[in-house]
């Protein structure tokens, strides 16, 4: 994925109204494509283009369903560990060897990496966590969510 | 809802992205050899349950100038943390936003809120917003920038019987 900012010149008028039209949703229907194009001004085949091309240039993420990991099925959990900096690379090896881990990310803070388990079964958190504190003897904390919250982010192409 | 076999097929031919196509779902129909009026009623009936949160299309945030960003997290009073939660999370620059537990001594904070920014000091000037938003229920903040992405890997469904 792109991390780097796009030059303003990439991006047209149009290319930035379908940016913020469509990060609101898309229909599940027959033809798509051709009922968000009338309400843009476009033609079908033209904004089925800006989006393959904004798809390349790197200015999508994704574009389709965004699926719930939980409603799925599976577990997930926030966790993290204050790893002393002469054993990070030692014990990032050992964290990022169990494919149970999916992201993982270094944070400037006393607790220094921060993790996500996915697990297919809840069980599988506490027992790759434990795991995980026996290969490092480093604790691992465990954030599971409790509560989330509906999300209002947008941004503004 | 009951996700079964033909749905968890239709999320993994679509969790990657939908098809460029007049008709995306009667190519997602086409693939799995069912017809595109299952595939939607499919999908649709998934967005009713949550199990899809929606369609749409997201925006890459670091190539549209959002570089910056910060896990913000809060000691927020319990008895107040949901509605005040809920408020944090509609905010337009907060990306994620969740209650977790504490883990005393070493982190008081149970209230966790990503923050978007062109800059560091954006994302600071937006948590201070928080931090008004919040007011006196709010005991303690901090908030931790990534430093280095150690590991990403999707979080994909294996196209298998849960």
């Amino acid at each position: 994925m792109r991390r780097s900012p796009l030059p303003p010149e990439a991006l047209d008028a149009t290319d930035r109204r379908i940016l913020n039209t469509l990060q609101d949703g898309f229909p599940i229907s027959h033809n798509p494509f051709a009922e968000v194009a009338v309400q843009l001004g476009l033609t079908e085949e033209d904004l089925i283009a800006r989006i393959g091309r904004l798809r390349e240039i790197g200015a999508v993420t994704r574009f389709g369903p965004f699926y719930d990991a939980a409603a799925m099925g599976g577990a997930f959990c926030l966790c993290a560990m204050a790893v002393p900096a002469a054993r990070f690379d030692q014990v990032l090896t050992l964290v990022n060897a169990h494919p149970e881990v999916a992201h993982n990310y270094e944070r400037s803070h006393r607790l220094n990496m921060w993790f996500v388990l996915a697990c297919e079964r809840p069980e599988g958190i506490t027992r790759t966590a434990r795991v995980i504190e026996e290969e490092t003897g480093i604790p691992v904390l465990l954030f599971p969510k409790e509560h989330e919250f509906f999300i209002g982010f947008r941004v503004a192409a | 809802m009951n996700i079964d076999a033909t749905d968890r097929k239709i999320i993994a031919a679509t969790q990657g992205g939908l098809p460029l196509t007049p008709a995306p779902y009667a190519e997602v129909a086409r693939w799995l050899a069912l017809t595109e009026a299952e595939v939607i009623a499919r999908m649709g009936a998934m967005q009713d349950a949550g199990v899809i949160r929606r369609v749409a299309l997201a925006p890459n945030h670091y190539a549209l100038g959002m570089t910056a960003n910060g896990m913000s997290v809060w000691d927020v009073d319990d008895a107040c943390a949901l509605t005040l939660g809920a408020q944090v999370g509609a905010l337009d620059f907060v990306s994620h936003c969740y209650l977790r537990p504490r883990a005393l001594p070493d982190w008081p904070y149970n209230l966790f809120a990503m923050i978007h920014g062109t800059d560091r000091a954006e994302v600071e000037a937006k948590r201070a917003i928080i931090a008004d938003l919040l007011g006196p229920a709010c005991r303690a903040r901090d908030i931790l920038y990534s430093t280095r992405i150690l590991k990403k890997t999707g979080l994909r469904l294996k196209n298998t019987e849960g």
